[in-house]
């Protein structure tokens, strides 16, 4: 059983201690200011995320300019929002179709669009998603409950560059005459990576 | 190197689980694992290629039974000791033998700015691309035993240039020597038949981020 009393008598095991150990080694050393951990913490676990991506999916789906825009180059359209840096460096937008579904992955790692998705999910980052989704998307997105007809093409990118993909997703049908707020608030994080597609809540049409 | 992390195409890894409500990190030492990564990489001391490369020498036994942050922490150990920041015997031991200058240390106030700056993997290079849209391409059969990005499932295989994205630092040789090489970076379209047979749909399709040095034409 685990004793924390006698925790620092044990030599270090497991990753907790050694990220405590290293985290107190660096910072003795002046390498790292523990509050500057705790900001860049704060920053992807309250600021950015999920949030940001659909709200440039819901202006894409009001705004036909901006739509425009957003295909054509999709970094500068996307920093309208000030949805800039680390990890969106340089952003594309793959447009999903009623003939085709694209799907994000990142086979060789993790590479993610942090300004508008925030840092990846487990899913995305494992073993599982990262074999299969190029060699069998089909069954992965029917594992996930999105069957894809024959005549749909399914394309998946694997993100092996500094250019980081974002999906525009279908609006749904229902959603006629929402507001771009109402709109953001269904987009999902996986259906701008492509493993799932918007879906208008029965309870919420009006 | 052809690694266990180059796992597109694997069999065997198990279903994709998404986790409801996931939260951000899921445990404390991941909030401190990642923070760490990115403060220290604030020092300049190496760059994002060697950061990955660092990552992939992971033992593949270890590699596989490890989480996400666990990989983070190793690459992590491992760039302070070879970029000479703390030694072995600091890592081992858990005490500072020698203090560094403050100098270069991601302050609280630096942090906002500093994940807003682009970081150029994207150059200004005057380099003529090799490959226009729509050239036939053939990835290159090659194996090096350093840092690619050119996975193995596509080396050999047949493709399209679906467009070509301008200059980029080419990871491969900033991985292992700092030489940025920079040429163009291409969006390659693969049929999903060139890459896994048959029995894959005839309409889906593969794309994969490929540079000059990766491709010749075919």
């Amino acid at each position: 059983m685990s004793d924390p009393v006698h925790e620092h008598d044990r030599p270090l095991s497991g990753p907790a201690l050694r990220v405590k150990a290293l985290e107190s080694l660096l910072t003795e050393k002046g390498l790292v200011d523990p509050k500057a951990l705790d900001e860049l913490i704060d920053t992807y676990e309250t600021k950015v995320g999920p949030r940001n991506g659909a709200r440039i999916v819901a202006r894409a789906w009001v705004d036909p300019a901006y739509r425009q825009r957003l295909l054509a180059d999709a970094t500068a359209a996307i920093a309208e929002f000030g949805f800039i840096g680390r990890q969106g460096e340089d952003m594309v937008v793959l447009e999903n179709t009623p003939k085709v579904r694209n799907m994000v992955v990142c086979t060789l790692c993790s590479c993610y669009p942090w300004p508008v998705l925030g840092l990846p999910p487990v899913w995305y980052k494992s073993a599982p998603y990262r074999s299969r989704a190029v060699i069998d998307p089909r069954g992965v997105l029917k594992e996930l409950g999105n069957e894809i007809p024959e005549d749909v093409e399914v394309r998946v990118w694997d993100s092996t560059a500094e250019l980081r993909y974002l999906v525009l997703p279908e609006r749904p049908a229902g959603t006629e005459g929402w507001s771009e707020d109402e709109l953001a608030a269904i987009v999902t994080r996986d259906a701008m990576i492509g493993v799932a597609q918007v879906t208008a809540p029965a309870e919420s049409r009006r | 190197m052809n690694g266990v992390h180059d796992m597109g195409g694997m069999h065997g890894m198990g279903p994709v689980e998404i986790e409801k409500n996931e939260p951000v990190f899921h445990a404390e030492w991941e909030r401190r694992a990642f923070a760490l990564t990115l403060a220290s990489g604030f020092r300049g001391r190496w760059n994002i290629d060697m950061g990955r490369y660092s990552r992939e020498q992971m033992p593949p036994a270890e590699y596989l039974a490890t989480s996400y942050y666990e990989h983070w922490l190793f690459g992590l150990e491992k760039l302070l000791v070879d970029e000479k920041l703390v030694t072995a015997n600091e890592l081992a031991t858990g005490r500072a033998e020698a203090r560094a200058g403050a100098e270069g240390t991601l302050k609280a106030s630096e942090v906002a700015v500093f994940l807003r700056n682009r970081r150029n993997a994207r150059l200004d290079d005057d380099v003529p691309p090799r490959f226009k849209a729509g050239d036939r391409v053939v990835a290159r059969n090659i194996h090096p035993a350093g840092h690619t990005r050119l996975p193995r499932y596509a080396r050999g295989r047949h493709g399209v240039i679906d467009r070509d994205h301008g200059v980029f630092i080419f990871p491969d040789t900033n991985a292992m020597s700092r030489d940025k090489k920079p040429q163009h970076c291409y969006s390659v379209r693969f049929a999903a038949r060139e890459l896994w047979g048959p029995e894959v749909a005839a309409c889906d399709s593969v794309y994969v981020n490929l540079w000059d040095d990766h491709l010749d034409p075919a």
